[in-house]
C-alpha cells in the first residue's frame, strides 16, 4: 500500500462520516478509523475473526500471536508419515499440543516435530523434501 | 583422483576462515556450519553455503555428530575438514563419517584412537625405539604397581591420564607419602574428566622445552616431517608462541635427528594425513617422546610460512588420495618464523574478556600474517574459546623475525576488549625470549617478576 494512496483513503475516511475503513490488498490489510491508522501484515487464508475481535486484535502485532514452530534439528523437511500417505496436517487444520505436524528425516531416521500448542495451522513455511537448518521456520500455528 | 566437490567444515572462528580458503584455492565449494549465536561470523558469509546446526551448547551445535552428518547429507557436502579441537580427535566422528560416505579430512579414526590413549601410544613409541621419558609401560592398574614404579624411577613422578593430553589430567607426586591418595584421585579426576580412569606414569621433568615435529603422510604410508616448532611459551599448558625453527636446533644434527624421530613415531603407528609429534627436551639436550597430536594444530602457519607449503592444502589433497609431493629433501626451511596468539583475555591475569569490538586494524606489511575471523563490529560471544587471531610474521633470521613481530604488535589495535597484546610484546622484549634461552617455566617466570612491581 503506497504512501500516496494511504493518504488518499485518510481524505476519503475525513470527508463521509465513515468510522473505519478496510482494505485488503496484495496480502496487505489496511485498518483506518477515524482516531488511529493501523497497518497489518495478513497472511492468505487466515480467516477473518468477527468485528469485536476485529478491534481487539487490531492493536496487537498480528506475527507476535502466531506461534512459529521451528526445527530442532538439521534434516529434510516431510509433510507425510510416507510419500504416498496423507499429510498429516494442511493449513486450517486444527492442531492440539504434542500432535505430529511433521516428519523431519536426519541420517535415515525420521524424528516426529509436535505441535507446541492446541491450535490451528496457519502457515505451512516450508516444502516437502526441502532440506531444513536448526531453527527453521516451519509452520505458523494460531493458538486456541 | 579427483578432489572433493564440496567439503563441510566443522567448526567455527579462525580455523573455519582458513579451511575455507584452502578449499576455494582448491577451486572446491564450502558449507560452513554454526551455532545460532554464531549466525554472524565471518566464516557463514565467506562460505558457499551455511547450515544451523545447534543452540550456542557446544554439545548440541558442534560436538554435535547426527547434526553434522545430516548437514553434510542435506547440502550434498563430500568430505568434511574437522579443524582442530571439537571432534577433530575423536575417533567416532571419523568413523561415522566414513560409514556415512564422507571423506573425513585428516588421520585414520584408528590413528586418533591410538594417539587419544597417551599411555598405549607411549609403549608404542617405546617398543618401536623412540625415546619415552623413563615411566609405565602402559597403564598402572593399581596403586601398588605405581608405587613400584615410581620407587624405581626415582621422585618427583608425574601421574598422566590416559585420556587426557595436552596438560589436562597430570598430576605431580613430590614424594613417597603422598602417592597412594594422589594416585586414587588421579583416577577419579580422569574418570570425570575423559570418561576414563587409566593412569600413566613418567618421571617428572620441571624444565624443559617442549618441540614438536610436523608430519605429513599419504594413503600410502610415504611419510615426510616439515621441520620442528618451538612452543615452550606456554601459560598452564595453553601455547601462546611458537617459532620454527627451535632457538635451539642451531646444529643440523638435532633439527635431522628430531625430525626423523617424528618420522619414525607417524610410521610406528602408520599415521596418515597431517599431524604432529610432540617432544620435550630436557637441560641436557635429550629428546623425548611425550604424545602424537592426530589433526592439525593452531600453529601450523609457522611451519607454512618456513617451508612455502600451505598444510591445509596438502591435508585437502592427500585425503582425497593424491600422493604426496614432496620428498623429504625437498622440503626446505627459509627464514625464521613466529605465531603469537591474541586472545580476547586481560593480558595480566588472562581473564576471558568477550563483547564487542569498537575498532580493529590489523598490521600488515612484509612478512606478516594474520588468521582471523574478527571484524570492526563484531561480537565475541563468552561460550566459546577466547583465542581471536593468530598474529605470524617470516623474517630471514630470529632476529628480524622478532623485529617484526613487535612492529606488528604495535600495529595492532584492538578495541572494545582486552587482549593480550601487551603481554605478548614484554615478552619479545624479555631478554631470554631475545636471546632464545628459556624453557616451558618461562611465563612463570616472567609474571612472578610482574607481581613484584
Amino acid at each position: 500500500m503506497e504512501l500516496e494512496e494511504l493518504k488518499e483513503l485518510i481524505e476519503l475516511l475525513k470527508e463521509t462520516d465513515v468510522t473505519e475503513l478496510q482494505i485488503e490488498k496484495d496480502g496487505t490489510r489496511v485498518k483506518i478509523k477515524r482516531d488511529k491508522i493501523l497497518a497489518h501484515l495478513e497472511m492468505p487464508g487466515h480467516k477473518t475473526p468477527p468485528f469485536q475481535e476485529k478491534i481487539t486484535a487490531e492493536t496487537e502485532d498480528d506475527t507476535q500471536r502466531l506461534i512459529t514452530i521451528t526445527s530442532p534439528i538439521v534434516g529434510t523437511f516431510y509433510r507425510s508419515p510416507t510419500p504416498e500417505a496423507q499429510t498429516f496436517v494442511e493449513v486450517g487444520t486444527k492442531v492440539v499440543k504434542g500432535q505430529v505436524l511433521c516428519l523431519v528425516e536426519a541420517m535415515k531416521l525420521m524424528n516426529e516435530i509436535e505441535s507446541d500448542s492446541d491450535g490451528i495451522v496457519i502457515k505451512i513455511l516450508v516444502e516437502n523434501g526441502q532440506p531444513v537448518e536448526y531453527g527453521e521456520p516451519l509452520f505458523l500455528i494460531e493458538p486456541a | 583422483m579427483k578432489l572433493f566437490k564440496k567439503v563441510l567444515i566443522a567448526n567455527r572462528g579462525e580455523i573455519a576462515v582458513r579451511i575455507n580458503r584452502a578449499c576455494k584455492e582448491l577451486g572446491i565449494k564450502t558449507v560452513a556450519v554454526y551455532s545460532d549465536i554464531d549466525k554472524d561470523s565471518l566464516h557463514i558469509r565467506l562460505a558457499d553455503e551455511s547450515v544451523c546446526i545447534g543452540p550456542s551448547n557446544v554439545t548440541q551445535s558442534y560436538l554435535n555428530i547426527p547434526a553434522l552428518l545430516s548437514a553434510a547429507e542435506i547440502t550434498d557436502s563430500d568430505a568434511i575438514h574437522p579443524g582442530y579441537g571439537f571432534l577433530s580427535e575423536n575417533h567416532h566422528f571419523a568413523e561415522a563419517c566414513t560409514t556415512s560416505g564422507i571423506t573425513f579430512i585428516g588421520p585414520t579414526s584408528e590413528n586418533i584412537r591410538l594417539g587419544g590413549d597417551k599411555a598405549k601410544a607411549r609403549q608404542i613409541m617405546r617398543r618401536k625405539g623412540v625415546p619415552v621419558v623413563s615411566g609405565s609401560d602402559g597403564p598402572v592398574p593399581n596403586e601398588e604397581l605405581a608405587m613400584k614404579i615410581a620407587k624405581k624411577i626415582g621422585f618427583p613422578i608425574v601421574l598422566k591420564a590416559s585420556a587426557g593430553g595436552g596438560g589436562h589430567g597430570m598430576k605431580v607426586v613430590k614424594e613417597e607419602k603422598y602417592l597412594e591418595q594422589a594416585f586414587y584421585m588421579a583416577q577419579r579426576e580422569a574418570l570425570t574428566a575423559f570418561g576414563n580412569s587409566e593412569i600413566y606414569i613418567e618421571e617428572y621433568i620441571p624444565e624443559m622445552r617442549h618441540i614438536e615435529v610436523q608430519i605429513m603422510a599419504d594413503n600410502k604410508g610415504n611419510t615426510v616431517h616439515l621441520n620442528e616448532r618451538d612452543c615452550s611459551i606456554q601459560r598452564r599448558h595453553q601455547k601462546l608462541i611458537e617459532e620454527s625453527p627451535s632457538p635451539i636446533s642451531s646444529t643440523e644434527k638435532f633439527k635431522k635427528r628430531i625430525g626423523e624421530l617424528g618420522v619414525k613415531a607417524a610410521r610406528a603407528i602408520k599415521y596418515r594425513n597431517a599431524g604432529t609429534v610432540e617432544f620435550i627436551v630436557d637441560t641436557k639436550g635429550n629428546i623425548y617422546f611425550i604424545e602424537i597430536n592426530t589433526r592439525i594444530q593452531v600453529e601450523h602457519p609457522v611451519t607454512e610460512a618456513v617451508t612455502g607449503i600451505d598444510l591445509i592444502k596438502e591435508q585437502i589433497k592427500l585425503a582425497a588420495g593424491f600422493p604426496l609431493e614432496y620428498r623429504q629433501s625437498q622440503i626446505r626451511q627459509t627464514g625464521h618464523a613466529i605465531e603469537c596468539r591474541i586472545n580476547a583475555e586481560d593480558p595480566e591475569r588472562f581473564i576471558p574478556s568477550p563483547g564487542k569490538i569498537t575498532f580493529l586494524s590489523l598490521p600488515g606489511g612484509p612478512g606478516v600474517r594474520v588468521d582471523t575471523a574478527i571484524y570492526d563490529g563484531y561480537i565475541i560471544p563468552s561460550h566459546y574459546d577466547s583465542l581471536i587471531a593468530k598474529l605470524i610474521v617470516h623474517g630471514k633470521d630470529r632476529t628480524e623475525a622478532i623485529a617484526k613481530m613487535k612492529r606488528a604488535l604495535d600495529e595492532f589495535i584492538i578495541e572494545g576488549v582486552n587482549t593480550t597484546i601487551p603481554f605478548h610484546k614484554r615478552v619479545l622484549n624479555n631478554p631470554d625470549f631475545v636471546s632464545g634461552n628459556f624453557t616451558t617455566l618461562f611465563v612463570e617466570k616472567i609474571n612472578s617478576l610482574n607481581y613484584g612491581q
